[in-house]
C-alpha cells in the first residue's frame, strides 16, 4: 500500500507548497509512490487518514495550537516545511514589537478583533520528526527527503554552514566586498543560492549546529558592522533562534 | 480519484431545515490560503445565508516593516506571498524608488517587464491548468487528468515549467528571488540566457495553443452569469500595462498612483470599526478580466486571437471568464516577452550597476499589475532610509467585496440545484477570482455589523 501524505499550512506565504507544485514532472514521479490525501492548494478532497504530514507556516495564534496538535496526533511522521515552520522565519519580526502597537498599526481600532501571539516554529508546540529548511524550500531537497522517508531513513540535512557551499560555488566572499552575510553561521543545503544571485545569506535555514559563532562575531566586528545592522539581519529570519552575535 | 469528488466539509453536520439546503465549504480547495463559503437556502427557496469567510491567520507585515532599511524592505514584502513574490518585490521597489527619486535605466525597466511577464505566466498557467481547468472537466484536481488527458496536462506542465525557468533566468529564483534590488539588478542575465529564453518561449506557443483548444472545447461548461461591476486596473496609452501605468477605472477618471487611496477608498465605519475597500460604488474587481476590459485593444496579436477564439469580448461582466482572460494574457505575455527580448538582444546586455541611492525623509508609491490585479505598496521613509510607515493594498483584498456581491447575485439562481451542484458552482466562482488569501496583510473586518460584506472569523 502506498504511504498516504498530506499537506497543511499555518501562517506563511504557501511558497513551500508552491515549490512542491513546481517540481512539475518530478512531482508526477513522486505521486506514483505515494497517495496524496490532502493538498488544499492543489486538489479538492481531504482525508484524516495519513502517514506523513508536511506542515508549512508558523504558529501565530493560540487557536492554531489545537489544529497542529490534531494533525500531530493523526500523523505518524511530521515534517516541518520551510523557514516559517522550522525556525519561525519572518513571522518572528513582529515578536520584537508590542502586540498593541502592531495590531493598531495594521488594523487600527479593529485590532482587538484579531487574536495573535508571538510567532513560533512548529517544534515549540508539537514534536517535529524532520525539518526541511529554507525560504523557500529547495525543490530537489524536498524530492530527496521524500525518497529517504519512503526508504524508511531519517532524512539527512547538512549540519555545516553555507560558507562551505559558497566556496564550492566560487562566489567572492561578501565580507571581501564590504557586505554583511550570515553564511558564516547558517545551515547549508541551499548551495549558497542567494549569494550566487548577488545578494547575501539571510539565515533562512537556521543556525548550523556546528557554526563557529565566535569566528562569525569576529568577522562582523573586524569589518565594522554596527549593532543595528547585525541585529536587523538576525531578526530577519532568526528572531526565534538564540544566535548570540 | 477519477470521478468527480465533492468538496468535503469538515464542520459538524447540523440538521437541515425541512427541504432547505445548507452549503458549508470549510477551506475552499485549489486556492492559495484559507477561505470558507457558507450558504443556506430555506425550504421556500429563499437565500437566508450567503457568506465568503476568510479565516487566514493575520501576519502584520505593514508593522514588521517599521524601522527596516530600504535595502531589506522588498525582501520582507516578498514573503507576503509565495505565488506573487516577484510582483510584491516590483511594487515594493517601485515605491522605494519613487520615494528616493531614483531613475532606473532602460535595461532595468525592460528586465522588470520581463520579470512581471514571467510571474503572470507562471501564476496564470498554474491557475488555468492546475486549479481551474479540473472544474470545467469535471475532475477534483489535475491529478486524475494526468491519466485521462495526458498530452494536455503535459502541455500545461511544459508551459508552467518554462514560466518558472523564465523567472529563474531573469530574477534568479521563482519564489522570493534575490537579483532585484533598489535601482536595478544585483546580477544580470547574459545574452545567452536571453537567447535560450527566446527559444523556450517560442517553443511553448504551440503548447499554449493546445491548452487554448482544450479550454475552447470546454468553454460551454463555463457558467453564464453576468453582473456588472466596476473594473479597476492600470491603464496606459502606450501599452497593455503590467509594470507601470496610471490607475484606470470603468466608472471614473484616471488617477495617478499616488492617489490610490481615493480609488481603493479603504475607510472605517464609525459603528463597526471596519476597514472597507470600495470603488465608486460598493465593490470593484481587479485582475485579468479588469485588465482585459480596460486595455483589450492594446493586447498583442496572439492575445487578441485567443480572446476571439474564447468568445471573450470587452466589456465582459461574467466573473467566471476571469480564467479565460488569464489565458488570453498568457499569449500576450509570451509575445510581448519575445518583443522585449529582441530589443535587449539588439542592444546587448550592458554590465550596469544599480543606480545609486541617497536617503532622505520621503514618501513613495508603487503600483504593479500582478496576476490577481493591481497591487499597491506605499512607504514613508525617515532620513536614514528606514521605514516610518507602510501600506500594502493587495489585489485579493480588493476583490473580497466583489466576490461577496457575486455570490449574493449567483446563489438565488441556483436554488433548484442539488447541494453538491450549488457547492460546486459557488466554489468555481470564488476559484475563478484565483484568490490569494495568504497575501492578506490587512483584512476588511466587519464583525458586528449586520451589513457585513466579508466576515473574518475568529476560530
Amino acid at each position: 500500500m502506498k504511504p498516504k501524505i498530506a499537506f497543511f499550512d499555518f501562517a506563511g506565504c504557501e511558497g513551500d507548497q508552491l515549490q512542491v507544485a513546481n517540481l512539475e514532472e518530478k512531482l508526477l514521479d513522486i505521486l506514483s509512490h505515494v497517495e496524496v490525501v490532502s493538498f488544499r492548494e492543489v486538489m479538492t478532497g481531504h482525508s484524516d487518514d495519513y502517514d506523513i504530514a508536511f506542515v508549512e507556516g508558523s504558529i501565530t495564534r493560540p487557536e492554531d495550537e489545537a489544529r497542529i496538535k490534531d494533525i500531530r496526533s493523526k500523523a505518524k511522521y511530521l515534517v516541518a516545511l520551510g523557514a516559517c515552520a522550522t525556525i519561525g522565519g519572518v513571522n518572528c519580526i513582529k515578536n520584537f514589537m508590542s502586540p498593541d502597537v502592531y495590531k493598531e498599526r495594521v488594523y487600527g481600532t479593529s485590532g482587538r478583533w484579531y487574536s495573535t501571539y508571538a510567532a513560533r516554529p512548529l517544534k515549540k508546540v508539537v514534536k517535529v520528526d524532520a525539518e526541511l529548511h529554507g525560504c523557500p524550500i529547495d525543490r530537489s531537497e524536498f524530492a530527496r527527503v521524500v525518497k529517504e522517508l519512503l526508504l524508511g531513513r531519517q532524512p539527512w540535512i547538512p549540519d555545516y554552514p553555507v560558507c562551505v557551499e559558497c566556496k564550492k560555488a566560487g562566489n567572492i566572499c561578501r565580507y571581501d566586498l564590504g557586505r554583511i552575510c550570515l553564511g558564516t553561521i547558517t545551515r547549508a543545503g541551499c548551495g549558497a543560492c542567494c549569494v550566487t544571485e548577488g545578494a547575501h545569506c539571510w539565515g533562512c535555514r537556521g543556525v548550523a549546529p556546528k557554526a563557529n559563532l565566535d569566528a562569525a562575531r569576529e568577522a562582523m566586528n573586524k569589518n565594522g558592522f554596527d549593532h543595528k545592522t547585525v541585529r536587523d539581519l538576525l531578526r530577519f529570519f532568526l528572531g526565534d533562534t538564540y544566535a548570540p552575535l | 480519484m477519477a470521478k468527480v469528488e465533492k468538496a468535503k466539509t469538515e464542520a459538524a453536520p447540523t440538521p437541515l431545515p425541512a427541504k432547505g439546503k445548507k452549503i458549508n465549504v470549510h477551506y475552499l480547495t485549489r486556492v492559495e490560503g484559507h477561505g470558507n463559503i457558507v450558504a443556506e437556502i430555506d425550504a421556500g427557496g429563499k437565500v437566508s445565508v450567503c457568506r465568503w469567510e476568510v479565516p487566514e491567520a493575520p501576519r502584520f507585515f505593514e508593522a514588521m516593516l517599521i524601522g527596516r532599511n530600504y535595502q531589506d524592505v522588498h525582501h520582507i514584502t516578498s514573503r507576503i506571498c509565495g505565488i506573487c513574490s516577484i510582483g510584491h518585490q516590483l511594487s515594493s521597489l517601485q515605491a522605494t524608488e519613487d520615494a528616493f527619486g531614483v531613475q532606473i535605466s532602460e535595461q532595468t525597466l525592460l528586465l522588470r517587464k520581463l520579470a512581471i511577464h514571467a510571474e503572470n505566466l507562471q501564476s496564470h498557467f498554474l491557475h488555468v491548468g492546475y486549479l481551474a481547468l479540473p472544474d470545467f472537466m469535471g475532475a477534483a484536481s489535475v491529478l486524475p487528468l494526468a491519466a485521462s488527458h495526458k498530452e494536455e496536462v503535459l502541455a500545461v506542465v511544459a508551459c508552467h515549467r518554462t514560466a518558472n525557468r523564465m523567472s529563474d533566468m531573469i530574477c534568479g529564483r521563482t519564489i522570493h528571488p534575490q537579483r532585484m534590488v533598489p535601482g536595478g539588478f544585483a546580477k544580470l542575465p547574459t545574452d545567452d540566457d536571453l537567447k535560450n529564453l527566446k527559444a523556450m518561449l517560442e517553443a511553448i506557443v504551440p503548447k499554449a495553443k493546445a491548452i487554448l483548444d482544450v479550454v475552447v472545447d470546454v468553454a460551454g461548461n463555463i457558467p453564464k452569469f453576468h453582473r456588472q461591476t466596476e473594473y479597476v486596473a492600470l491603464v496606459s496609452d502606450a501599452e497593455y500595462p503590467l509594470y507601470w501605468g496610471e490607475i484606470g477605472s470603468s466608472k471614473t477618471q484616471r488617477r495617478p498612483n499616488q492617489l490610490y487611496k481615493d480609488v481603493t477608498r479603504e475607510y472605517c465605519l464609525p459603528q463597526s470599526t471596519a476597514k472597507w475597500t470600495k470603488g465608486v460604488d460598493d465593490s470593484y474587481m481587479v485582475g485579468a478580466l479588469s485588465r482585459f476590459n480596460l486595455n483589450h485593444d492594446k493586447l498583442s496579436h496572439l492575445g487578441k486571437e485567443a480572446a476571439r477564439k474564447l468568445g471573450l469580448k470587452a466589456p465582459c461582466h461574467n466573473p467566471f471568464m476571469i480564467t479565460a482572460a488569464q489565458l488570453v494574457e498568457c499569449f500576450h505575455s509570451v509575445e510581448d516577452s519575445l518583443r522585449i527580448i529582441d530589443i535587449l538582444l539588439a542592444r546587448g546586455i550592458r554590465n550596469e550597476t544599480p543606480a545609486p541611492i541617497k536617503t532622505f525623509a520621503c514618501k513613495g508609491v508603487g503600483a504593479v499589475e500582478v496576476p490577481r490585479g493591481i497591487l499597491f505598496h506605499a512607504y514613508e521613509y525617515d532620513e536614514n532610509g528606514r521605514i516610518a510607515n507602510a501600506d500594502c493594498v493587495i489585489p485579493t483584498n480588493q476583490n473580497h467585496a466583489n466576490i461577496q456581491r457575486d455570490l449574493d447575485a449567483l446563489l438565488p439562481t441556483l436554488a433548484t440545484l442539488s447541494e453538491a451542484d450549488i457547492e460546486l458552482k459557488l466554489s468555481m466562482l470564488v476559484r475563478a477570482y484565483d484568490p490569494c488569501i495568504s497575501c492578506s496583510t490587512h483584512h476588511i473586518d466587519l464583525t458586528g455589523d449586520s451589513n457585513k460584506l466579508v466576515k473574518f472569523i475568529r476560530k
